[in-house]
Parts: C-alpha cells; structure tokens; sequence
C-alpha cells in the first residue's frame, strides 16, 4: 500500500498557551507492530493521541497516519483506524447491539456488512448474550470490552488505544490483555498509551517512554532494560532513614540506584562481584528503566 | 490481513454517509428518551395556548381579525417550535460535550465538525417541525378550522427550528459552563419570546419596539405560520421566508466556529 509505516510524527511540537504538552515527538509505528506509548501522567501520551485523530492540531512537525498527511487527510486516516477512548463515552441508555449499530454507521460499513460485523463485533467483546442488555447495566469489564470492540467494528488497520486497562481489576486486565493479543496476532497495527509498565512489556513489540512531551527511549522492552538497567539489580530494604543512606553510599560509590518506595533497588549488580549491601538480587526490568529515564518525583 | 481495502475514496466536505452516522445515533437515541422530550416539547406551549386562549380569550374575543383562540392556536405553534429546539440543542450539546464526551467519539470516526453540527441541527429542526404543529392540532380541537395552508406548517417549523437548533449549539459552544445558560434564556430568548406577536398583536407595540421585532427570527416564524393557516399574502411571506433562511444560515456558520473551537484544540 505504499507505506510501511503506519504512523510516522517528525519533530511535532503542541502547546497549550504556555504549556507544552508535546515538544518535538518523533514516533515510528510500523505497520503491523503493537507500539506502547509508555510515560507517567501528564507526559503527553493522550495528547499525543488526539494528534492522530487532528482533535488536536500540532503547532509545529509532520505527521502522517496510513500515509495522509494529518490535519488535511486526517478524514481518510480516521476512516481506517479505530480508537479507544480513556473515558468510557458510550451510550449508556443504549442497549450493547445499538452501540455497536451507531458505529457500524459511524464508520460507513455497507449495509450488506453490517449485521455480520456487530456480531464479529458481539463476538470479540463476548457480550453475544448480553447484546440487549442496557449498557449502564453491564459491569464495568463489559463496558471496556464493548468500547473496545467498538473500535473495531470497521476492521480498522491502526488501532489506538489511550490507556485501555486503566482503573480495572487483574482479572479484567488480563480479560482485556487477550483481546489486545488476539489482535495484535491477527496483524492489526496497534499503538497504545499505558502508564501499566507490565502492560507494555506484555503487549508492545516496541515501548517509546515519554517524559515532558518527549521521547526518551524507544526500542524493545527487553533491549531498554538491557541497555539502561543492566542485568540484575539488588533490593536492599530497610527503614527509611536506613534506606536514605544506602542511597548515598551506593551514589557515592558510583552505582545507580533508585527508590522504590520500600526499598533502595542497586542497579547494574551484574556478575556475582561483592557489591557491598545486603539485599536481595532479582533481574532488573521496565520499570528500572521507567524510573530512571522519566525521574523518581513527578511535579 | 484484518485491514479494509484502502480506498481511494476522496471524502469531502457535508459528506452523506457522515451526516447519517449522526443521524442514526440520534435516532437510536431518541428511542430512549421520546417520552419525555415529546412531554416537554408539546404540553408546555399547549399550556401557554390554553391558559392564554381561555384567560385572556374571556376579555378579548377577536384580534386582528381572528378569534382569540385561533391567534394564540397559530402563535404557539413557532413557541413550540422555539422550546423544542433552541433548549434541546443547548442542554444536548453541552450534555454531549461535557459529560458524555460523545462528541469525542464521534469525531475520532470520519465525521468533521461541520457535519456533526450540520446533522444534530437537521435532526432537531426536525422534530421541532413535529412538535411545532401540536398546539395547531390542540386549537383544532377547539374550533380552528382546517386548511391546506396547514400542511405547510411542519415545513415552516423545520426552518425556523434549525436556525434555532444551530443558535442553542452556538450558545453551547461558546458557554464555559452550563450555568451560562441563564443569561442567554433570561436575556434572549424570553424577549425575543414575547415581542414575537404570539399572545398579542406587535403593531399595539411602540414603533422601536416593531422595529426591533423585524429582527426577531420568532416573529417572522409566527406570521408565516398565521398566513399559512389563514392565507398566504404574498411578497410578505416572501420575505419572512428570507429572513428564516437567512437566521439559519448565520446560526449555521457560527455554531460550526464555536464547536471547532470547543472540540478541537
């Protein structure tokens, strides 16, 4: 289709009044790949995302999604993506079918498609029993699959997801994390917003960490936690005044470390050289990396 | 390959298949809610018809011309047709935008902000056609005398209601909270309400006054509805035909500059 790259923002800057929520985002999603947009609250991810509906309109940068040029073509690229909002805007007094129904128009499906693609719709959601079902009166797993699955009505191409799993239970999460798989295995391109660090280690091929409406580092989930957190880390707990301590010496001593809230974690132990502090060791991980590239306070 | 095959499709401005989109959702909608909007838009201007056409129909039997009752009956009729647009279009759109965030939804399908406004406008200036002729229907009851001219009504309602439609999404649009409403309804819509010769004739009105009522969109839908009722006049439904059409369209206009600046940033 002439395009390897589904999404593709250079240098693309937005600011609102004296805030600037996105400055200077380079972001690469190739087609058929599940990116995660990876970055604590206020980074910029949702932001980010109504860039590529042209809900926002970048104050500077290119960007194009399944190769128009957004803002002017942004119509013919949201006929191809779906997208998932972070707040629930479902129809509430709709019943499941009906929800499904306005989108399938929404997105211009043929009439002759239609009814086959609520029920593929009804189907992925697994809401074919509760397809009557008031939506105010699912639970609150059930809306996240019908809003899902509601994106995906069209069998768009991109798929965005702001924050899919945000506010839900483990049981839900995980309920949800295999729709997203299922999808991401039958080819759909996807890029989602997550502040879940295992959400993206478990979905996205690639994570892009923002930090301040920045990327600070893109690449696979194992390869960052290699390059930035090293191999092993050591856990060293202890009470606080203890723990600030450790900090310090381990500082000194040029090692990184980073607070975990209950412990001091030690970065970069590899090997089994005497590091010095009693602790635990354990493999370091996305969140090291999280952490250290987006900073241990958030303003 | 999950994906659609890319179209070359070009997709334009005020395109067909996004208004329906619109439209479908709202018709879905009102599914859930005619009850009380059907409540609301028509037993509040029958109210107004009955209470003014028995209260004031004991002191003055004929206006104008006409039998008090018949005035009010055809006078209520651009009421309705104000009540069931311009309030739904203001509280909806708000509702809509800021609680909902249906608006959010939609636009992040293949639909512009144009064709959302375009398509919420259309679909109430539609009902309101409807609504508009129940207090006709309610005076019917109580001796107006059919016409053909009657037939045309819900067709003058449509008009005027979509400007008014478009003027409750603007004032939406540019509102910064729904408590911003009051100022509208207080200052606006209730002068404009009652210097519109509904309940007593303008020309009783001093002449800044009659002036003043050329530029009310509701007097120009009421005298269209009487002559359609009792007979058209000729050049000077014309012009109050222009006048709705050109109401319209600036509400038109405008209400798409408000929510792009309210949806889009």
């Amino acid at each position: 289709m002439g395009t390897e790259l589904a999404i593709r923002m250079r240098g693309v800057v937005k600011r609102y009044g004296p805030i600037t929520a996105v400055g200077g985002l380079d972001l690469d999603v190739p087609i058929g790949t599940c990116v995660g947009l990876l970055g604590p609250n206020g980074a910029g991810k949702s932001t980010t995302m109504r860039l590529l509906t042209a809900q926002s309109i970048a104050d500077e940068g290119e960007i194009e999604v399944l190769g128009f040029r957004l803002p002017d073509e942004s119509k013919q690229a949201r006929a191809q993506c779906g997208v998932t909002p972070q707040l629930d805007n479902l129809d509430t007094t709709l019943t499941v079918e009906q929800n499904l129904l306005v989108f399938a128009h929404l997105y211009r499906i043929p009439r002759t498609e239609r009814h086959e693609a609520i029920e593929r719709a009804l189907v992925m959601a697994k809401l074919v029993d509760r397809r009557d079902s008031r939506v105010d009166k699912l639970s609150g797993g059930m809306r996240r699959r019908l809003l899902i699955s509601r994106a995906l009505v069209h069998r768009p191409r991109l798929v965005l997801l702001d924050e899919p799993t945000v506010g839900l239970d483990p049981q839900v999460r995980q309920e949800l994390w295999a729709l997203i798989d299922a999808l991401r295995s039958s080819g759909t391109t996807i890029l989602m917003s997550t502040h879940y660090i295992e959400e993206a280690q478990r979905l996205a091929d690639t994570v892009l960490i923002m930090s301040h409406g920045k990327a600070v580092a893109a690449g696979p989930p194992s390869k960052l936690v290699r390059e930035h957190a090293g191999g092993q880390a050591l856990e060293v707990y202890g009470p606080p005044a203890r723990l600030a301590e450790v900090e310090a010496e381990a500082g000194a001593a040029g090692m990184r470390t980073r607070r975990t809230g209950t412990s001091i974690s030690i970065l970069g132990v590899d090997g089994d050289g005497k590091v010095g502090f009693e602790g635990e060791r354990r493999p370091a991980n996305l969140e090291d990396v999280f952490v250290l590239l987006t900073g241990e306070e958030i303003a | 390959m999950a994906a659609v095959e890319s179209r070359p499709a070009r997709l334009g401005r005020l395109e067909r298949s996004a208004l329906t989109g619109v439209l479908v959702r709202e018709v879905v909608n009102y599914s859930s809610y005619w009850r009380s909007s059907t409540f609301s838009s028509t037993v509040e201007p029958t109210i107004y018809l009955l209470a003014f056409g028995f209260g004031f129909g004991s002191l003055v039997s004929t206006i104008g011309g006409y039998d008090y009752v018949d005035f009010v009956g055809t006078g209520t009729v651009a009421t309705a047709v104000l009540f069931s647009s311009a309030f739904p279009a203001m509280f909806g759109t708000f509702v809509k935008y800021s609680f909902q965030h249906t608006y959010d939804a939609i636009l992040a399908a293949p639909v512009d902000t144009e064709e959302l406004v375009t398509a919420e406008a259309l679909w109430i200036a539609t009902r309101a056609g409807v609504y508009g002729c129940a207090p006709m229907l309610v005076a019917m009851a109580f001796g107006l005398d059919p016409s053909w001219g009657m037939l045309v009504v819900p067709f003058i309602g449509f008009l005027a209601g979509y400007g008014w439609a478009c003027f409750g999404i603007m004032t939406a649009g540019f509102a910064k909270s729904i408590e911003n409403f009051s100022y509208i309804v207080s200052a606006v819509i209730t002068p404009l309400f009652l210097v519109a010769g509904t309940f007593f004739p303008i020309s009783g009105l001093p002449q800044w006054a009659q002036v003043l009522a050329q530029f009310n969109p509701l007097y120009h839908c009421v005298q269209l509805v009487r002559d359609a009722v009792f007979g058209f006049a000729g050049w000077v439904d014309v012009y109050h035909v222009a006048v709705l059409v050109a109401f319209g369209l600036l509400m038109w206009r405008i209400a798409i500059y408000a929510m792009e600046r309210k949806l889009i940033d």
